[in-house]
């Protein structure tokens, strides 16, 4: 049985798109057939982040409004061949979307994927309701910030209230938190929200904390997914929260405070 | 650093408290709004204009309200009306 999986915020900019990467990056790297669909219409990132920008022929409206087949636009990862990247357009056709055009190429997809990973634009709008209606999970990212928390509970109510799942009253979307750039230097400051904190707000199972991290930008830099950099405490993060999607009890790490050792603390992390 | 400084880094030090609390309040009355039903402001609107008939109250005045004990769910309609000089001037 194939799974959509939506990678979702409301707020923007707080690493759904590099969380998407990830995700199915690491998804596929376990051997699964994964799909990483770009929902922001007119947007284009999530083909940067994956490094594949200038291998774009068509992309998701084009498919949606049948002008080239899946086949045709799907781009395969040039490192993992059960990794596909679908690139969104850069036309600013919201209207491509409506729900039996993306309904059919999801469907398509399932008979061809185990995961189907759906990046989400910011927002509550057509896209993001979209990106979020035939999803079967969610991961819902936050960062340890207030507003990013409320967004992510409004996102909570649209996905019990709007998805397909809570029209057919289906059993609902399981709902993943993931907390992102958090920093455990500020949260012992008692500026950042503390992950119980958010937990206890949002009142739903936490699959991962990615720490706030260098590396992150370096990997966008360079068009390959932080989940790659084995040595960088996000792409750690990132890896026990693909084992955890797949079942696996692993603890979580990069809560505390780091302490540095003296050279470290000389010549740098 | 001045002892002036010593007291004002404080409040910033909890401020992930207030936040925290703030949450609760505003998520709280959130879930009311969002989770009632589609035809509740609807429902408020057309109230108004029938109350708005026969007695002068502006909108603050009326809280229609739609509150969840289990199973069973009350609509609460919650008006406060003029004192009575004041209607009998204004009829
Ligand atoms: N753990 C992290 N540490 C440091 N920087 C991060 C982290 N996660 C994300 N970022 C940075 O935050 C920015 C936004 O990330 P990203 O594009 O993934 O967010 P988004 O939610 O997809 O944004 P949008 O809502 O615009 O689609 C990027 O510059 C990214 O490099
Ligand atoms: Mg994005």
């Amino acid at each position: 049985m194939s799974k959509v999986i939506v990678v979702t915020s409301g707020k923007g900019g707080v690493g759904k798109t590099t969380t998407s990467a990830s995700f199915a990056t690491g998804l596929a790297s376990r051997g699964h057939r994964t799909v990483v669909i770009d929902f922001d219409i007119g947007l284009r990132n999530l083909d940067l982040v994956m490094g594949c920008e200038r291998r774009v022929v068509y992309d998701f409206v084009n498919v949606i409004n049948e002008e080239a087949s899946l086949k045709q636009a799907l781009i395969r990862d040039k490192n993992d061949s059960n990794l596909y990247i679908l690139p969104a357009s850069q036309t600013r056709d919201k209207d491509a979307f409506n729900e039996q055009a993306v309904g059919r190429v999801i469907n398509e997809l399932r008979e061809n994927f185990d995961y189907i990973v759906c990046d989400s634009p910011a927002g509550i709008e057509k896209g993001a309701l979209m990106a979020l209606f035939y999803a079967d999970e969610a991961l819902v990212v936050t960062n340890p910030e207030i507003s990013s928390v409320r967004d992510s509970d409004r996102i909570l109510g649209m996905l019990a209230a709007k998805s397909l799942r809570a029209i057919n009253g289906d059993e609902p979307i399981k709902e993943h938190l993931v907390v992102t750039r958090y920093s455990p230097v500020r949260v012992e400051g008692g500026e950042m929200l503390a992950l119980e904190d958010i937990q206890e707000l949002l009142g739903i199972d936490l699959i991962g904390v990615i720490p706030e991290s260098q590396a992150v930008l370096q990997a966008s830099n360079s068009g390959i997914p932080v989940i790659r950099d084995e040595q960088s405490r996000s792409g750690q993060a990132y890896r026990d929260m693909v084992s955890r999607f797949l079942g696996e009890d692993v603890p979580m790490r990069f809560l505390d405070v780091e302490k540095k050792g003296f050279l470290k603390r000389i010549f740098g992390a | 650093m001045s002892i002036f400084d010593y007291f004002r880094r404080k409040p910033a030090k909890r401020s992930a408290a207030i936040a925290k609390e703030r949450l609760h309040i505003v998520m709280a009355h959130e879930h009311r709004v969002v989770n009632g039903p589609d035809y509740l402001p609807a429902l408020k609107r057309e109230l108004m204009e029938v109350i708005a008939k026969y007695v002068h109250v502006s909108r603050e005045d009326i809280k229609v309200n739609l509150e969840r004990h289990g199973d069973c769910e009350i609509l609460e309609l919650n008006i406060a009306l003029p004192e009575e000089k004041e209607t009998a001037a204004a009829n």
